[in-house]
């Protein structure tokens, strides 16, 4: 075999595609045959086979991941193997486009990868400010339209919830708590590529007409949808899965493979986040995996789940959906709190303030957070009697949210703060997070949740916390952290015009949007009042805004770590962090010796006579 | 321990400001908070709103200056990175943080309970038992309106007035009303904006909100659960007239839809819908 | 060339493969089938099925006549603002009866009357209702009757001639100032579909589109 030949033949990427397009026509042809069934007559009248894009995007994803090499060592464990460690590749390239259990590797395959369908997804939300520019013209048909909202909210919230888990998780937790790789290496790259494979057939649903369900995919109207919500279903399905696993491999490394000496008391705070958001995702994911495969067997087994005619029941579905959902936001807002929290002290240069506070901020959030799912229907009909529970439930959320709020001043105060750009996007953070936690309380509320619910209220309120404190933390990660990883620095100026931008657009474009919700304007419409179209403008506009300041760090990040490559110091930000001891990027095996840590946050000059 | 003087200005400042700030927003701004005081529910939805804004203004001006404070007065001077005080916590504050924020959530639990529990519920859907009636009062009888949703079109039934259906909502002033919002396919709500009422329809569920439109006008009717390609397009004007307008327009549109009076379903409070087709 | 330059190609180079498929993204969310031309008179035909020459032969779809006497494959309907419009809808499919009976009577158009086969008729049976042809935001709506199930002669692809089984329904409604209009069937007719209200119902271009008044 000539080199080139050898190098394309084996498990990698390409072997993995060629097997996916196998598994899918597999899948389409088992389809056909079950087609004949009598009980499937109405793909007859339809001319979609359901049953056959679901098999083929199964077995699909199965012939992915066997081509990629993922059910190599489960084969050899099943044939009677002994266990053994994974040896992933140590340097190339070309490592970062197959399967590698090395926590560093999957940690910058999640960073591309949350990149490309954040970027994605983005677009789509340009062009939605694009269509709500007027209130009558009509760019898209409203098909169309739909199938763009779907898109965006689908990707994001599928996407976003790995955003800090999957590449600051995975690279960074390992070093942080001084071990040499993470509990399950194979798992966690496992997860990654699931993450691939569910957004590549999330796209292919605009091929097949799209969805108009939105991200929410309620039943009975996922139940009716054409093609397009069967690559939803399957995408959920599928970030679920993924989900679990991010989730029970950081849950798992933090519990059993922390250096010696350090205690629960001594994690570090973005440990402390990351550990009790993978407990949340363990729990509340395969809830929405179920929820979703019924929807799927509505669809094609002709059960009747949410089929109200025949025995089933709407609410079934947004139960299901919400009882997920709302934890899920909370995956979405803890891992930012404990970036904010890590990030505080490095800038301020004081330990971080009510730590045990902030722990128990973050605990409590976790737990109660399971409990406040019937504010998502509190005009449903739905379980009307306990409406009084969950708005006590929802608003006694807010207490625990409070802790990580005053960690954060308290950190801030008396500090020598350094206003680098990733003390920036932390500090918007906490401005971001108030109003949307102020606006929380209006919705809470259940009488004046009456105006507010399916409302542009509650999109701008979800938008401000979740964009607005994940996404900034996020840019806060990667503007301090990308160095550590990569070995090369940021440009400063053009990470401040990026900052400013941002925050500016952000709120510019999110602001008038609480106005036009309370003021009547309901969700995922394509047309509007006519008395609205001067605030929608003002809206799109600054959302034009907010999509160029995302180009003006595209161009950063291209140009400072693909063509200019400055390298970066050593530890650009002076922090005592375990992660910054070492080089950047870390060596492949991370410590030569595993250390014993001490105080987390080793700022700050004692006061005269020792510690108070 | 003592508060220091930055903390001792912080207070001052943040309390000369909502001493400012709060009464203006009451005064100015709350008035005119939505949803208006077209319908009792919808008043009483404005006055939670003004309760909760004028609850919020202090909670907001307080980190905001805090913010201020701490980014203007404790910055680091020059390139050299200065090392700050280890301070680690400090009890007093945290308790006071834990104290105040508990009392704030307690009472606004019990306020929006409070409120909830109110006859009428504020106007949102309370399902087919509801907890809060509107019961009829002084000369003044309930008025039971049907709203159906369906893709994409809500109709309207009057089942007083013999199970007349209409495509437009006509109500009487004054009157209170006990909707009965259904559906026939998907999940919709049906919002009437001024009139503060939003009740999710559901098929084979009969979800119940209550209104008393207080003044002669008109009023928004929009769809607010996504049901399909057309949701934004499921809107309509509806009408607040007086009592004998009211009965004008009900003989009007009985008049209209006699011919097909004979086929109309037997008014009930659901509808199941065949999964398959027609609603039965 | 340079490590950095061919760098500097590369990225290049994927920017603009970037900007060339979300430029193809947008053309193809943005692409809808051509409106037929403004006209006072308005002829479509509903049919039970494509048939082979089109996207979906198995779904339900309206047809509109262009001038040119052409069956066009479009919902993009455009008529003139403040006039009387004419319309006849040539129905070739067989019934399958209102979710809403409600729908049955005609409203909005003259007299909230309709022609069907030259009868005037101020309502029709429900159960034997095809399709409907609705313009919510005018207050249109009528009820078309559907082909008897065993009439001679049906129409199993489109477009259908006039030699084929179908019922001819005619109305006039007059139309206001300019501006964009909805208009959908009631009738949950997609075959197979739950509730009957997916696939073609619920795509543009098949049991609903626009009448542009201009």
């Amino acid at each position: 075999m000539t080199s080139l030949a050898r190098r394309l033949v084996g498990f990698n990427l390409l072997t993995a595609i060629v097997l996916a397009g196998a598994g899918y026509l597999l899948g389409g042809w088992l389809g056909d045959r079950i087609a004949a069934a009598p009980s499937l007559a109405y793909i007859a009248d339809t001319g979609e086979n359901d049953v056959s894009l679901a098999l083929g995007y199964l077995l699909g994803v199965v012939g992915f991941l066997v081509g990629l090499g993922a059910a190599n060592y489960p084969a050899r464990r099943v044939l009677g193997h002994p266990p053994s460690l994974p040896q992933p590749e140590t340097d190339g390239i070309g490592r970062y486009f197959r399967f590698q259990p090395d926590h560093k590797v999957v940690g910058v395959q999640y960073l591309v990868g949350i990149g490309l369908f954040f970027f994605i997804a983005g677009v789509n939300a340009m062009l939605i400010r694009l269509e709500l520019l007027t209130a009558e013209e009509s760019i898209f048909p409203p098909d169309r339209y739909l199938t763009v909202v779907g898109l965006h909210g689908t990707m994001m919230m599928g996407v976003m919830t790995s955003a800090v888990l999957g590449p600051f998780g995975n690279y960074l937790v390992p070093l942080m708590i001084g071990a040499r790789r993470s509990a399950f290496p194979r798992i966690e790259a496992l997860s990654f590529w699931l993450l691939v494979v569910a957004d590549v057939i999330l796209l292919t649903a605009v091929a097949l007409g799209g969805f108009q369900t939105g991200w929410t995919g309620y039943a009975p109207l996922s139940g009716q949808s054409s093609y397009g919500i069967d690559a939803y279903l399957c995408f959920f399905v599928l970030i679920g899965l993924s989900m679990t696993l991010v989730g029970l491999n950081m849950t798992a490394t933090v519990l059993t493979m922390r250096a010696p000496g350090l205690t629960w008391g001594r994690l570090p705070i973005f440990v402390w986040g990351v550990v009790t958001t993978a407990a949340m995702m363990v729990l509340a994911a395969p809830v929405l995996i179920v929820a979703l495969l019924l929807v799927l067997l509505d669809r094609t087994a002709q059960t009747s789940f949410f089929v109200q005619g025949a025995g089933g029941s709407s609410y079934l579905f947004e139960n299901l959906f919400w009882f997920f959902g709302h934890p899920e936001v909370y995956l979405l807002a803890l891992p930012g709190m404990g970036i904010l929290l890590q990030l505080l002290p490095v800038f301020t240069r004081k330990p971080l303030w009510g730590y045990r506070l902030a722990v128990t901020g973050m605990l409590g959030i976790a737990l109660v957070s399971f409990t406040v799912w019937q504010h998502h229907l509190f005009v449903s009909g739905l379980a009307a009697d306990l409406r009084p529970f969950y708005m006590l439930s929802t608003e006694l959320i807010s207490i625990p949210t409070g802790f990580v709020f005053v960690a954060a001043l308290g950190t801030l105060w008396r500090g020598r703060i350094r206003l680098t750009v990733p003390m920036l996007f932390c500090l918007a953070w906490i401005f971001n997070f108030l109003i949307g936690g102020l606006t929380g309380i209006f919705q809470a509320d259940a009488p004046s949740d009456v105006t507010a619910h399916g409302s542009f209220f509650v999109l701008a309120h979800f938008h401000y916390t979740i964009m607005g404190g994940l996404i900034f933390t996020f840019f806060a990660a990667l503007y301090y952290w990308l160095p550590k990883m990569t070995g090369y620095a940021l440009n400063e100026r053009l990470g401040k015009v990026h900052f400013w931008l941002m925050f500016l657009g952000f709120n510019s474009t999110f602001l008038p949007l609480f106005a036009v919700g309370l003021l009547g304007m309901p969700r995922r419409v394509v047309v509007y009042p006519e008395r609205f179209e001067f605030l929608n403008a003002w809206a799109s506009v600054s959302a034009f805004v907010l999509g160029f300041s995302m180009l003006v760090f595209l161009a950063n990040l291209v140009y400072s770590l693909l063509i200019a490559r400055t390298t970066a110091e050593p530890n650009p930000w002076h922090s005592t962090s375990v992660e910054w001891q070492t080089t950047s990027p870390p060596p492949a095996h991370n410590f030569d010796r595993i250390p014993a840590i001490g105080d987390p946050h080793d700022y700050g000059v004692a006061p005269a006579g020792g510690r108070p | 321990m003592r508060p220091s003087r930055d903390f001792a200005r912080v207070l001052l400042i943040w309390v000369v400001a909502s001493a400012i700030a709060t009464p203006a927003v009451v005064i100015f701004l709350t008035p005119d908070l939505p949803p208006g005081v077209e319908s009792d529910e919808a008043a009483g939805q404005q006055v939670d709103n003004e309760v909760l804004t004028a609850v919020a203004t202090p909670v907001l001006l307080l980190i905001v200056i805090f913010l201020a404070y701490v980014l203007i007065v404790f910055r680091q001077k020059g390139p050299a990175i200065e090392e700050g005080p280890r301070i680690y916590g400090h009890a007093g504050a945290q308790t006071a943080w834990i104290v105040a924020s508990t009392a704030i959530v307690a009472s606004l639990f019990a306020f929006g309970t409070w409120r909830l529990l109110d006859a009428g519920a504020a106007g949102g859907g309370q399902g087919p038992s509801p907890l809060s009636p509107l019961r009829a009062s002084g000369g003044e009888t309930l008025l039971p309106v049907q709203v159906i949703g369906q893709q994409w079109q809500f109709t309207y039934r009057y089942p007083t007035y013999g199970g007349l259906q209409t495509p437009h909502l006509v109500l009487p002033v004054g009157r209170p009303v006990e909707f009965h919002v259904t559906s026939l396919d998907v999940v919709h709500s049906f919002w009437a904006f001024e009139l503060g009422v939003k009740a999710d329809a559901n098929p084979g569920v009969d979800n119940v909100a209550y209104v008393t439109p207080k003044r002669v006008g008109k009023f928004e009717v929009r769809c607010a659960e996504l049901c399909g390609i057309w949701h934004g397009y499921m809107f309509d004007t509806g009408r607040v007239v007086d009592e004998r307008g009211f009965e004008t327009w009900i003989r009007k549109q009985q008049r209209l839809f006699a011919p097909v009076q004979r086929y109309l379903t037997p008014y009930s409070r659901t509808y199941l819908p065949d999964p398959q087709g027609r609603a039965g | 060339m340079s490590a950095r330059a061919q760098r500097t190609l590369g990225v290049a180079v994927l920017a603009v493969a970037f900007c060339g498929l979300l430029a193809f993204y947008v053309s193809a969310l943005v692409s809808s089938p051509p409106a037929a031309a403004r006209s006072v008179d308005l002829t479509l035909q509903t049919v039970g099925a494509l048939g082979p020459k089109y996207d979906h032969p198995n779904w339900v779809s309206y047809l509109v006549k262009d001038r040119d006497g052409k069956w066009l494959h479009s919902t993009s309907l455009e008529v003139p603002a403040n006039s009387l419009v004419r319309v006849t809808i040539l129905q070739y499919d067989s019934a399958t009866g209102l979710r809403n009976p409600f729908f049955a009577r005609p409203q909005g158009t003259t007299g909230n009357v309709i022609q069907i086969d030259g009868k005037t008729v101020n309502v029709i049976d429900p159960t034997l209702t095809s399709h409907t042809f609705a313009i919510p935001q005018l207050g249109v709506f009528v009820p078309l009757p559907g082909v008897a199930d065993n009439a001679k002669n049906q129409c199993g692809a489109a477009p259908c001639t006039s030699a084929q089984a179908h019922r001819t329904i005619t109305f006039t409604f007059r139309t206001g100032r300019k501006g964009r209009y909805r208009w959908q069937c009631f009738v949950p007719c997609a075959a197979g579909f739950l509730t009957g209200f997916g696939g073609p119902m619920q795509r543009f271009g098949y049991m609903t589109g626009y009448l542009n008044v201009v």
